[in-house]
């Protein structure tokens, strides 16, 4: 799905926030960018559709090279931003679910038929003709995913996606995340997030990776999470780091459903 | 936030609300027009207008207290300009004061001109704002658009519109951030304050711009913005367009 190879980008004021990297996406994953602010996770995700370009490496989305096909590609990787506000620009919530769609060359059918799905795909139907600002935090978060699910991509690349949601809003966007059946790239710092949405987690550290596994392997290495500024999970540091165990479980489902093999 | 003062009530449900954006503005715009070129002495007309657009209200069920309260906005601007034109225009005199040694005079030419200009600039906001309260904000966008106006004029209004609510927030957290940590100072002290959070907005705007842009261009946007068009002239705005028409090229050319 996604090739990256030996990326490496300079900001015009000389900041160097990639300094090579190299990672493969396949189909139907679910991954997490970690890592602190300034680490480089945004950066990242804006080279996935072409709106920042290295000459140093290479990406590849879709066995498609991102330098030309710049409409193709960003028709495929829908870029969801973590303002909404960004996001939403356009007066009604129509109009902005509609804009990918109508920019793609469909007909009138075609995008609002789209514009339905993509609404209904976030639990907001009916709410076309209403407008942004009239809106909670948390829909307008939920319309900005459906600002590019109405263009059917296949990679579904998201940059905070929970950050300044309240908890019932949280809960729903994972629940979105989790029904959502396409790949999915995310920067975050919501871990418990991580653990409940992602197969793989990727953390970032200066511009480079640190680490780069599954979420069970990488979320309970509470030593190298530490290491890069992160923090365990508070279940991951209290089976290993207060009880010593040697099964180290990620979620309180794990616990719940197999006490025998946690021992409690 | 929520905010509603530009089109508060033009969420409501009545046979106005339900005309197509372009009637409401060649209608309206008519209205205006024909209110202007009408003679100063002709006070019915002025009247009769008035109950027409009234009735376009009343019919509207938006508020009546609400239209009048924003109609008088206009008022003070327009005295500001008008209230000299008694004393200066010449004619048959209707009274004269002395204060001091300053001699006023009023005529009844000025007078007239006085009332026609008050009375046609208030008209002329009652039915802007018969058009603004009964009409969905971008809905109003797209008639204009739709009327002529270029896209790109469109195009401004519409991100005005989409973030002046924005910037509202932002100010306003700003203004909170200052209050929570002001305590007194002097008044020059203040006003760099305000200078510097007008200068952060500034650049904020800016930011934000720049991620909009980012936004856009991720969902294909290439130069050109285009929107479905979904207005539909029905009967309902025939027949509204033709009634309001009719009656007021009749109170114009008959009476």
């Amino acid at each position: 799905m996604v090739e990256i190879k030996g990326l490496e980008y300079a900001y015009p004021d000389g900041i160097r926030a990639l300094k090579g990297i190299s990672l493969d996406i396949f189909e139907g994953e679910s991954v997490a960018l970690m890592g602190l602010n300034g680490a480089g996770k945004s950066t990242l995700l804006l080279h996935l559709n072409g709106i920042l370009q290295s000459d140093i490496g290479t990406v590849e989305v879709l066995g498609m090279k991102v330098d030309g096909n710049l409409r193709e590609i960003r028709s495929k990787v829908g870029m969801v931003f973590q303002d909404p506000d960004d996001q939403l620009f356009m007066p009604t919530v129509f109009d902005d679910v509609a804009f990918g769609p109508i920019n793609m060359g469909f007909s009138e059918e075609k995008v609002k038929e789209k514009v339905r799905m993509a609404l209904e795909l976030v639990n907001m139907s009916g709410c076309g003709a209403r407008a942004p600002h009239h809106m909670s935090f948390g829909e307008k978060k939920r319309i900005a995913i459906a600002t590019v699910l109405s263009m059917e991509p296949e990679i579904l690349v998201l940059d905070e996606p929970t950050s300044n949601v309240d908890p019932n809003a949280r809960r729903h966007l994972i629940e979105l995340l989790n029904e959502l059946d396409i790949t999915k790239i995310m920067a975050t710092h919501d871990i418990e997030m991580v653990s409940d949405t992602c197969d793989r987690a990727i953390v970032m550290f200066e511009g480079k990776i640190a680490a780069n596994g599954a979420v069970e392997e990488v979320l309970t290495n509470s030593e190298l999470l530490e290491s890069h500024g992160l923090e365990a999970p508070i279940l991951v540091k209290l089976f290993r780091d207060v009880m010593h165990r040697e099964n180290i479980p990620l979620r309180l489902n794990d616990v719940i459903e197999k006490p025998n093999k946690y021992k409690i | 936030m929520k905010h509603d003062f530009l089109d508060k009530y033009a969420e409501l449900d009545s046979a106005i609300h339900s005309l197509d954006p372009r009637t409401k503005i060649v209608s309206f715009f008519c209205f205006i027009f024909l209110v202007i070129s009408t003679q100063p002495t002709k006070f019915l007309n002025f009247v009769l207008y008035f109950l027409l657009i009234f009735g376009v209200i009343l019919a509207s069920k938006v508020p009546l207290r609400f239209v009048f309260k924003r109609s008088l906005v206009i008022i003070p601007f327009v005295l500001l300009v008008a209230i000299f034109i008694p004393f200066l225009k010449e004619g048959e005199v209707a009274g004269s004061y002395n204060f001091a040694s300053l001699h006023l005079t009023v005529t009844y030419d000025g007078l007239t001109i006085l009332f026609n200009v008050l009375s046609k600039s208030w008209l002329s906001v009652l039915s802007m704002l018969a058009l603004a309260s009964t009409t969905k904000f971008p809905e109003l966008l797209k008639g204009f658009e739709k009327l002529g106006l270029p896209r790109v004029m469109v195009m401004i209004i519409s991100f005005m519109y989409r973030y002046v609510f924005v910037l509202g927030d932002e100010l306003m957290r700003m203004k909170c951030a200052r209050d929570a940590r002001s305590f007194g100072g002097n008044s020059k002290w203040h006003i760099k304050t305000i200078g510097n959070i007008i200068g952060m907005l500034f650049i904020r705007t800016y930011e934000r711009g720049e991620r909009i842009y980012i936004a856009m261009v991720s969902r294909g946007f290439s130069g050109k913005i285009k929107i479905l068009d979904d207005l539909h002239v029905k009967k309902l705005d025939l027949c509204f367009m033709v009634f309001f028409l009719t009656i007021l090229t009749i109170i114009w050319t008959v009476l």
